[in-house]
């Protein structure tokens, strides 16, 4: 009797959850067009479950576990009890079977209720996530225990299995009809996410080094689009609302951002309920930890502007972001945050022209002038002018073309240059560079939102690169190096770009250069565009390994490196926290007691350098291999 | 309502030499822009198709008129004419152009044209009934203050808050409207040399006789203060210092000083 019932409640709830979630799709499914190849994103659905969503959940072991126990042991519960509506399955074997899905399913929810109620990671949201535990264990108990006196033969009276069946079934109508607000929302738009995911490149595998392929590029706007970038929620592609609705409010991103550990007014976890927010409009319904030293956000709804003073999302919010993409990488649901920073910044500054602080200015000098500061093309080089550097218009056919990226117009990125351009003639490189004719990659204007200059730049660049023979580019700046072999692509230009720690690596290995030993303790610090966007983070260890120094690791580094502050535009707006991020990551740099910070970007450089000793010194990886040819 | 004409030049950029909207036109549209209960008409005398013109499209103004004025020819009296039919209270524009002749002189031609006022350094406006206070900005940080009956022309300089950025949306949709105009050449500009500008070396005055070592710290050392030095004054007398002080830097009105507000 209470089995039966146990089953038809549970397809009346299964049908109610349906009804549900259909009801609630409405919300994401009112978002802009976007191309979504559905049959092969099904297809891929169960790889992208088992192998990337694992891969990131999996870093936490604990969790992975009693999601598999959790969530296993409730699909096949709500299977057999599905059957057990069908007289003719209702037997010991499908109550015996139910009951081992149940016991699963209790060890997992036990152990959902140590992690929330025990161990509170203080990343994790409150709210009707406190009560998830409860649901889960209800419902797993409970009928738990109805299963093992079916298997037994109905050895308990029947009113206690009627109230026990009453139990479980409480619970798991507060997990299934949650499916449009509770805990469960992430299990099924997770899901959908995955098969409709706007960056499907992602999950198609591992590179030659067995790295994840990371697809980090930015996707090109049409300037021709009526409105540029997003103004309200429902400029969001679909699928891009999916994802927001697939947020699980686990903080992961919360806690490795680095905005959020220097007390910027930015918490990618708030950032996505935000939206969320604003696609429901009304009172907010987030139960987390906020953008610090930010109150409550403004007046929101699926028709309202996102980023405002009084809006959803405050603008020191939106220009906090350095676009490192830890968030990216360690969120287990594949939200991409950059994307959503970027699209806002793109409405932002093409529509409105309200990028902050020295943004506005750096921005017209760009597009006016081709690089950041406003200076002369001629002072890309004329620091160099004693190193007779070869010019790429006067050689019909070169080896390597060295690009020198802003940091030519620095003098401590002048220094850094010098010391890789000396390494180069000693090696005997066959090398050359652009020199005057060298414009900004866009690096710095895309982030900030300029599609238009990016787009002017990039174009008058691969035109410029086009007229030369060479093999290959090598540069000392990621950005320059993720810009041009990652998104040039997209307008045309498809050029093989090295970054100077592989080139270096590559002379060293190939006895081009001889190193003699350095002695001392380093750390080396990975930056963001070269190890998470373009997942380079060993070669320049085994370059630094033949230096014969001591290296130690500081505590976020390689893939889970923090940033250092510099991207993103991040040091032209400007916005106030607490701290300085470069102060944060300095911090951890001397916890390893290491004498010297390695770094690999001259605008780690820069901000690293900014930072008031006593600290270790910042050598850039070429001066430290110069070091020890010398 | 206040009737504002922002007459634009097309300006250069100092390091790379291309074309971009001139910085004192934008601070004064930007002004203009500020301006409660104003309609601005904005006006540009040269070719309708420059890209630069967009620029100020993406500060926020819905139309820019342009005067069909081919290049070699005299601006003026097509400025002239075209304000004369509009009529403003208020013509404000930059102190002085970036490119062409830059002789700053176009408004005060414009000016004895219509026989109105000018105002120039102006680093704010604001407008009441027939007059506008005005206030200027001197060097080293001066202010000043002027009324002056409008209509007027009023010139802008780098004391005026910064022009706004332009948005790439609002310059593709803002309207260039061209009208044409008949221009005679300007006989004065054919007539000159057009070199590109380049800074002089200043000479250096310096000191003859001594060592090496002497002249060089003639050169650089830092001259000792020429001001008083008071140690424990009483307080009426440190008072009276610091207040000549500023009467003579002229911060201050001094007694029998008439004009030496600032």
């Amino acid at each position: 009797m209470a089995g039966a019932l146990a089953g038809w409640l549970t397809v009346g709830l299964l049908v109610a959850a349906v009804v549900i979630a259909v009801h609630h799709s409405r919300r994401w499914r009112a978002g802009a067009a976007a191309e979504v190849d559905l049959v092969a994103g099904l297809k891929a659905l169960p790889k992208r479950y088992l192998v990337d969503v694992h891969d990131v959940v999996g870093r936490k072991p604990f969790n992975a576990r009693f999601h598999a126990l959790t969530a296993g042991g409730f699909l096949a519960s709500l299977v057999l009890l599905v059957l057990a509506v069908v007289p003719w399955f209702r037997g010991p074997l499908l109550w015996g079977l139910a009951a081992l899905a149940l016991a699963l399913m209790l060890a997992g929810a036990l152990m959902v209720g140590w992690r929330r109620h025990v161990v509170k990671p203080t990343e994790l949201s409150g709210g009707r996530f406190a009560r998830l535990p409860v649901s889960l264990i209800a419902y797993a108990a409970g009928l738990l225990v109805v299963a093992l006196d079916r298997v037994a033969g109905g050895a308990l009276p029947h009113g206690v299995t009627l109230v026990l069946a009453g139990v479980g079934l409480f619970g798991g109508a507060d997990l299934l009809v949650g499916v449009g607000r509770g805990p469960l929302k992430h299990a099924l738009h997770g899901a959908l996410y995955l098969v409709a995911h706007p960056r499907p490149g992602r999950f198609s595998g591992r590179d030659r080094g067995g790295e994840r392929k990371r697809d980090s590029a930015l996707a090109p706007l049409n300037l021709d689009d009526a409105k540029l970038g997003v103004e309200v929620p429902l400029d969001f592609a679909w699928n891009r609302l999916l994802g927001f609705e697939a947020c699980v409010q686990c903080g992961r991103c919360e806690s490795v951002c680095p905005a959020y550990a220097a007390g910027l007014p930015l918490n990618p976890k708030a950032l996505i309920q935000d939206l969320v927010g604003a696609m429901e409009g009304g009172a907010a319904d987030y139960a987390g930890h906020g953008h610090p030293g930010r109150s409550v956000a403004g007046a929101r709804g699926p028709h309202l502007p996102v980023v405002g003073e009084g809006a959803a999302i405050h603008p020191n919010t939106l220009w906090a972001c350095t676009t490192c993409r830890a968030c990216v990488d360690a969120c287990p649901m594949m939200i991409e945050h950059v994307d959503v920073i970027v699209d806002l910044r793109r409405f932002e500054t093409l529509e409105k022209a309200s990028a902050p602080g020295k943004a506005p200015g750096v921005l017209e000098e760009l597009r006016i002038a081709d690089n950041p500061g406003g200076f002369p093309a001629v002072r890309r080089i004329d620091w160099a002018f004693d190193l007779a550097l070869p010019l790429a218009r006067e050689r019909e056919k070169f080896d390597v073309l060295l690009w020198l990226g802003d940091a030519a117009f620095d003098l401590r990125g002048q220094r850094s240059l010098r010391a890789f351009i000396r390494l180069l003639k000693k090696a005997g490189v066959d090398f050359a560079v652009l020199g005057e004719d060298e414009l900004d990659c866009g690096d710095l204007a895309r982030r900030l939102g300029d599609e238009a200059t990016f787009q002017d730049l990039a174009r008058r660049n691969i035109a410029r690169l086009e007229g030369l023979s060479f093999r290959r580019i090598v540069t000392m700046d990621p950005h320059a190096l993720h810009v041009i072999r990652n998104e040039y692509p997209a307008f045309g230009g498809a050029f093989e770009v090295v970054h100077h720690t592989a080139l270096l690596l590559e002379l060293v290995e190939g006895g081009r250069l001889t190193l003699g030993s350095l002695s001392g303790t380093l750390t080396y610090h990975d930056p963001c565009y070269l190890g998470r966007y373009n997942g380079v983070t060993e070669a320049p260890r085994r370059l630094l390994d033949m230096l014969g120094m001591e290296r130690r690791e500081m505590e976020f580094s390689g893939l889970a490196s923090r940033c250092c502050g510099g991207g993103g535009g991040t040091s032209v707006t400007d916005v106030a926290g607490d701290r300085r991020i470069p102060d944060v990551r300095m911090e951890q740099a001397r916890e390893t007691g290491a004498a010297c910070i390695a770094v690999a970007c001259p605008n780690c450089t820069v901000m690293l350098e900014g930072v008031v000793g006593p600290r270790p010194e910042v050598k850039e990886i070429a001066e430290l291999v110069l070091e020890a040819t010398e | 309502m206040i009737r504002v004409a922002a007459l634009l030049s097309i300006g250069r950029h100092p390091a790379s030499g291309r074309a971009r909207r001139a910085g004192l036109d934008a601070r004064g549209l930007e002004l203009a822009l500020r301006m409660p209960n104003a309609e601005v008409r904005a006006f540009h005398a040269g070719d309708p198709h420059a890209a630069s013109l967009r620029d100020y499209l993406g500060m926020g103004l819905e139309t820019l008129n342009v005067l069909n004025v081919a290049p070699g020819c005299d601006p003026v009296p097509a400025l002239v004419e075209a304000l004369r039919g509009v009529g403003p209270d208020l013509i404000i524009c930059g102190m002085r152009a970036e490119a062409g002749e830059g002789s700053g002189m176009v408004p005060y031609l414009i000016a004895e044209a219509l026989g109105h006022a000018v105002v120039c350094d102006a680093a704010a406006i604001e407008c009441a009934s027939g007059t506008a206070r005005v206030v200027q900005g001197l060097p080293r940080g001066r202010r000043r203050e002027v009324v002056v009956t409008l209509p007027a022309v009023v010139l802008v300089n780098s004391a005026a808050p910064a022009a706004r950025a332009p948005a790439f949306a609002r310059a593709r949709r803002g309207r260039i409207v061209p009208h044409p105009v008949e221009a005679r050449e300007d006989a004065f500009l054919a007539a000159c040399e057009m070199r590109p500008w380049r800074a002089r070396p200043k000479r250096m005055a310096v000191p003859s006789g001594g060592s090496a070592q002497e002249r060089m710290k003639a050169l650089t050392e830092a001259k000792a203060g020429e001001g008083r030095l008071l140690v424990n004054p009483v307080p009426e007398e440190a008072a009276r210092a610091v207040r000549d002080y500023l009467v003579e830097k002229r911060f201050l009105r001094g007694a029998g000083d008439g004009d030496g507000r600032g």
